[in-house]
């Protein structure tokens, strides 16, 4: 019997080893240890064995039954691994091949830099404010203290609305510092973004560009506020630790005393640096709000008092970005759009950051 | 307004230099443009005397000359035709740097003459254009007098913004008081001793305004001058109109010009000989003509105030003088007029006859009342000096207007609104310094007196700017403007939210933003429903109409990208559209158009034009990002009619159409020159119902079900016209267990019987508590099936 189960044991090893793939393994191991399996048969005899026979048999024929499991598992492993590598060279495809395009559009410059703005002001307690783009003429200007006719009205070639003497395309976004006062009570702290359009149109003028207003009235805003309050505007939007401005003495109907601001900057033939060096770029027209618009909007000029400042959004966005021209931002050109566009999962906040 | 440095030294008493005082100008509200040098360049440059000419013996057309320089003699090739023997010039010696072309002057040898230095002509010293000739100085200047100084050149010159509220600022007197006041000097008071009449005028002036419209001209004066002496002005007023930008003409129109610039008093000269008796204002009526100074011919405006003889209309009050009067050469009596016209009339006359005279300009921002007698003296005395003659006595109609104002000004007032502190001494310091009168009153209160050049100083924040701009802007301390709270709370309501997100959202899907003008073309907004509201007054006819829908813009960019061979364009904008003439008259739109390919062409994808169902996606999407509940919209097919009638539809909540889509009409094409089609979607953001307030942010538990769930699909054979939603919907709501329903195929063709599309639908359903069994989804297969047949006659398809 010893002799027949090591005969057993040596064929079927001969027969793992000869195996060549997983179903001439299969076979071969049904034909050992399957329900018909020689191994199977003999250890169906030891039943019939006596029993000091028995013991011993069962504890060799076990041995062999270990060995032969042992050997399947090995050689099933060899082959598998065998199988792989084939199949792993003939899968073999062209990384070179580009992967299926997922298109992501991009945002505007003025998008993300009005973002950019809004993000920092409501840090500083400010909220967005809007207006119509079409306002009238008490909006635009007489609440503004621009007198009938004064010069200062012709210094902002405005837009006429046909067949509404009243109705201009607003020229700038100071409209909603009245809109703001006439809705309800102070203190006010906004800024509001928006279109604004002047009929004038060259190089550096587009009939249509953008504005934020600012407005901060209260009882006790004064001018060092305005000054504090921009400073920390443009060293946020400028991403700098500060900014050098200048505040010049200027002319606003509807500022007392009223101020342009340059922010100091370096400009080399190939670029302009912000923040740095010996020349002025003005950015903004901002000032203390006159005591008449106060009183236009039925605020006591000696109770509440405040400042409003005015920016272009276009211009601080060429400046940041060096994007050199204003009438490219309207020409809707793909290769501007996707050039100089920004990614819209890039939310500005000004905890992680305004831009990359 | 530009000015020279020694134009400004007349008037101001300083040891500044131009930098300083550049630099100051712009630090107290009179914005520095620039700096032109001006001879200030011409250190090193000085008269030379030409001893020797003689013929360069290799050139036919130039000279060698022999010139006399402080640094000794030197033999000079000139090739100007004027070189003479004797003559002065300006020598620029060896290593000067030549002003016209910012480099050294180098030896250099001519045709085998070596050349020592060069002779100038005024291009190359960048003080004129002349170019045929050298230089010539006259015998006057000896050898080595300074260039500038033997040109009289008045640089350097500044070019000053003077903002719409200082009219006093256009006088070279007032910016030499604003710089006394900023501390660089002390301001000279010009010389307006009477000068004694030596007859009297002979002429007369009538104000024949109506009494309600006196302020016209409140104050007109005549003098008549004889045996004038008229002709070329001398060489320094030549010089310094020059410098600052104007003409000399002759030296009556150089005086007038002086006068307007050196004290902003504008002045006008008559030929006495030819104005036909006396002198009377009024009104021009309607349609009457007027041929100025410039010789051309004005038709006037009723209303406008002009200035006639017996002849008619000679001058255009404050703005420009008559051709039939004017003074010439032969000029020898003179009516010397000094008025004062209303600014707001004034403006409108100049704006209207489209006439930017240096008058108009300072009377429409308001002149002095106080100067208008005293320039009778100062003007006479400088027609005097520079044309001789006897002045007759002053002839005056209206009467000097009286603006001075008092205000009470308490000097807290300045720390309220900026800040600043400044005690008692320095506010009398600097008020009085700019001309107004201070009285104290005690603790910081004054009484002042404005003078009668500041029409613009009303109040006390005009005094609180006064003292802020002289004590400085830099002194005004920077404070942080403080949050009420240290943590910062949403400050974006539901539209700016809903703008944020869904310029997002789409340009997620690849939608390029744009911003386009809010005014197009008539005939695009016509396309597009048609404009609501047009612009009175358009930069060009293509920027006329406030767009009714931004739709136009984006086909239009379209078309524009689609010229540069950018095919596939995918662009969106989020805007108003205009929709009534009034103010607010106006809704917030978002608008996508895509064109070409739905996806950019790639190896790995089929390539798809995008249709109509791209855009429904997009339209989609963006009411999904502003939050709107999906299942609120009810699709119908009826779109507006820049859609293609068969290929298009609206989404509607209750009964408002919030949003458009579909492909643009091709009958568009053509005028948005766009090639293949083009699809789109508009959303009306305002119609969106308002968005309920977030009480609770929690969301509902999660009821994910522990059991497997069952797919089965289903195909339905319906008609070809048969809504595919609507057997979507149906199939959806047949049973509870139904989890999830998809569309995968949409067929119509071989097997398919004409006039009917085969809809394949895949249906998974789960239960919470159980897996479900054979006749679970029997009965789902049962209902879904009678759902679809009774949705649009659906019947399975065998």
């Amino acid at each position: 019997m010893g002799d027949q189960l090591e005969t057993l044991r040596d064929d079927v090893l001969e027969a793992v080893e000869g195996a060549a793939d997983l179903r001439t393994l299969d076979e071969v191991r049904v034909q050992a240890l399957g329900k018909k399996g020689r191994l199977t048969e003999v250890m169906r005899t030891l039943g019939s064995m006596p029993p000091e026979e028995r013991r011993g048999f069962g504890q060799r024929a076990n041995v062999v039954k270990e060995a032969l499991e042992t050997a399947l598992a090995e050689r099933r492993q060899t082959l598998e691994a065998a199988d792989l590598e084939r199949r792993l060279v003939a899968e073999g495809i062209d990384v070179t091949l580009p992967p299926r395009p997922q298109p992501l559009g991009r945002l505007h410059p003025v998008t993300q830099v009005t973002e950019e703005i809004i993000a920092i002001f409501a840090d500083m307690g400010f909220a967005v404010a809007e207006g119509p783009d079409i306002d009238d003429d008490f909006h635009n200007f007489t609440a503004l203290n621009f007198p009938p006719e004064h010069p200062a009205r012709e210094m902002h070639d405005t837009f006429f609305v046909e067949g509404q003497p009243e109705l201009v395309l607003r020229t700038h976004t100071s409209t909603v510092q009245i809109r703001t006062m006439m809705a309800g009570p102070p203190p006010h702290r906004i800024i509001a973004p928006g279109r604004t359009y002047r009929c004038d149109s060259d190089a550096t003028h587009s009939p249509m560009f953008h504005q934020v207003e600012g407005l901060l009235i209260d009882q006790h805003t004064h001018m060092g506020h305005l000054k504090g309050c921009l400073e920390d505007f443009c060293a946020a939007f400028f991403e700098r630790d500060s900014v050098p401005l200048r505040f010049r003495p200027s002319f606003f109907p509807f500022t007392e005393p009223s101020a342009e601001v340059d922010i100091g900057c370096r400009r080399t033939k190939r670029e302009l640096v912000i923040g740095e060096g010996s020349d002025w770029l003005e950015i903004l027209g901002c000032g203390m709000v006159h005591p008449a618009v106060l009183e236009n909007v039925g605020l006591d000029p000696a109770v509440w008092q405040g400042f409003a400042f005015g920016m272009g959004i276009d211009r601080v966005a060429m400046l940041k970005y060096g994007i050199p021209d204003l009438r490219t931002f309207f020409e809707a050109d793909l290769r501007w759009l996707r050039h100089y566009g920004f990614v819209p999962l890039d939310l500005p906040t000004t905890y992680a950051g305004l831009a990359r | 307004m530009k000015v020279t440095l020694p134009w400004l030294r007349e008037h101001l008493e300083t040891n500044a230099d131009a930098e300083t005082i550049g630099w100051t100008l712009t630090a107290i509200g009179f914005e520095l443009e620039g700096i032109e040098p001006r001879g200030a360049d011409l250190d090193g440059f000085s008269v030379g005397h030409v001893t020797g000419v003689r013929q360069h013996p290799n050139a036919d057309r130039l000279s060698l000359c022999t010139v006399d320089t402080k640094d000794g003699t030197f033999e000079v090739i000139c090739g100007a035709p004027n070189v003479r023997l004797g003559m002065k010039g300006i020598f620029a010696p060896e290593g000067s740097v030549i002003p016209s072309t910012g480099t050294p002057l180098k030896r250099s040898t001519i045709r085998g003459v070596e050349s020592q230095g060069m002779l100038c002509s005024a291009r190359e010293l960048g003080i004129g254009e002349d170019h045929d000739g050298i230089i010539d100085v006259g015998d006057e200047p000896g050898v080595g007098t300074p260039a500038a100084e033997a040109l009289s050149l008045e640089g350097p010159v500044f070019d000053v913004a003077v903002t719409p509220n200082r009219g006093d600022g256009f006088g070279v007197h007032g910016l030499a008081r604003e710089l006394a006041a900023a501390g660089l000097g002390t301001l000279k008071e010009p010389d307006a001793r009477p000068v004694e009449a030596a007859f009297a005028t002979s002429r007369g002036v009538d104000l024949r305004f109506p009494h309600e419209a006196r302020d016209a001209c409140p104050l007109f004066i005549l003098r008549e001058l004889r045996d004038v002496q008229n002709g070329p002005s001398p060489a320094w007023l030549q010089e310094r109109l020059k410098a600052v930008g104007l003409r000399p003409i002759t030296a009556l129109v150089d005086i007038t010009n002086w006068s307007t610039l050196d004290m902003c008093r504008p002045l006008h000269v008559f030929d006495a000989d030819k104005v036909r008796g006396d002198l009377y204002l009024r009104f021009a009526k309607a349609g009457e003509t007027f041929r100025g100074l410039d010789d051309k011919t004005y038709v006037l405006d009723a209303g406008m105030a002009v200035i006639c003889d017996d002849t008619g209309i000679v001058s255009l009050a404050g703005i420009m003088g008559g051709a039939s009067t004017g003074c010439d050469e032969a000029t020898t009596n003179v009516l010397l007029e000094m008025a004062l016209f209303d600014p707001v009339r004034t403006a409108r006359t100049g704006r209207r006859l489209g006439i930017e005279s240096d008058a108009r300009q300072r009377f429409e921002r308001g002149v002095d009342p106080g100067f208008v007698l005293p320039a009778a003296d100062y003007a006479t005395r400088m027609i005097q000096t520079l044309c001789g003659g006897e002045a007759g006595s002053i002839v005056v109609a209206g009467c000097v207007p009286d603006n001075r104002r008092t205000i009470a000004f308490d000097r807290r007032e300045l720390t309220r609104l900026t800040g600043l502190v400044l005690d008692d001494a320095e506010v009398e310091r600097i008020l009085g310094d700019l001309g107004f009168g201070t009285a104290s009153e005690g603790e910081g209160r004054f009484v002042v007196s404005t003078p009668t050049w500041r029409h613009d100083c009303t109040r006390a924040a005009d005094l609180v700017e006064e003292l802020a701009r002289i004590r400085g802007f830099d002194a005004i301390p920077a404070t942080p403007v403080r949050r009420e709270r240290a943590v910062g709370r949403p400050i974006l309501d539901s539209s700016q939210l809903r703008r944020l997100r869904l310029r997002r959202a789409l340009a997620a899907r690849g939608l390029e933003e744009t911003v386009t003008f809010s005014f197009i073309g008539e005939a695009e907004a016509a396309a597009f429903g048609g404009a609501q509201v047009r612009v009175a007054n358009p930069i060009s006819a293509d920027l006329v109409a406030m767009r009714p829908s931004l739709l136009p813009s984006l086909a239009a960019a379209v078309g524009r990208n689609q010229a540069r061979a950018l095919d596939d364009a995918a662009l969106f904008e989020v805007a108003a559209i205009f929709t009534a003439a009034e103010a607010g008259g106006q809704t917030w739109a978002a608008a996508a158009v895509r064109a070409g390919s739905a996806t950019p062409r790639s190896w790995g994808e089929p390539d798809r034009p995008a249709d109509a169902l791209d855009a429904k996606g997009d339209a989609l999407a963006a009411l999904e990002a502003t939050g709107v509940n999906l299942a609120s919209l009810r699709l119908e097919t009826s779109a507006p009619a820049h859609f293609h009638p068969g290929r298009s539809g609206v989404f509607k909540i209750g009964r408002e159409v919030v949003a458009t889509f579909g492909e643009l009409h091709p009958g568009l094409a053509k005028l948005f020159d766009w090639k293949g089609r083009v699809v789109g979607f508009e959303l009306f953001l305002d119609w969106l119902p308002q968005p309920k307030p977030a009480k609770i942010r929690a969301r509902p538990p999660l009821s994910a079900s522990a059991y497997q769930p069952v797919d089965r699909d289903f195909a339905f054979l319906v008609d070809a016209t048969a809504p595919a939603g609507d057997l979507l919907a149906a199939v959806g709501k047949a049973s509870d267990l139904i989890r999830d329903v998809t569309l995968f195929d949409d067929y119509a063709g071989k097997g398919v019987p004409e006039g009917k599309r085969s809809l394949a639908v895949a249906v998974r359903m789960q239960a919470l508590d159980r897996t479900l069994g054979d006749a679970d989804i029997e009965d789902v297969a049962r209902r879904v099936t009678e759902a679809a047949r009774q949705a649009c006659g659906a019947e399975l398809r065998q």
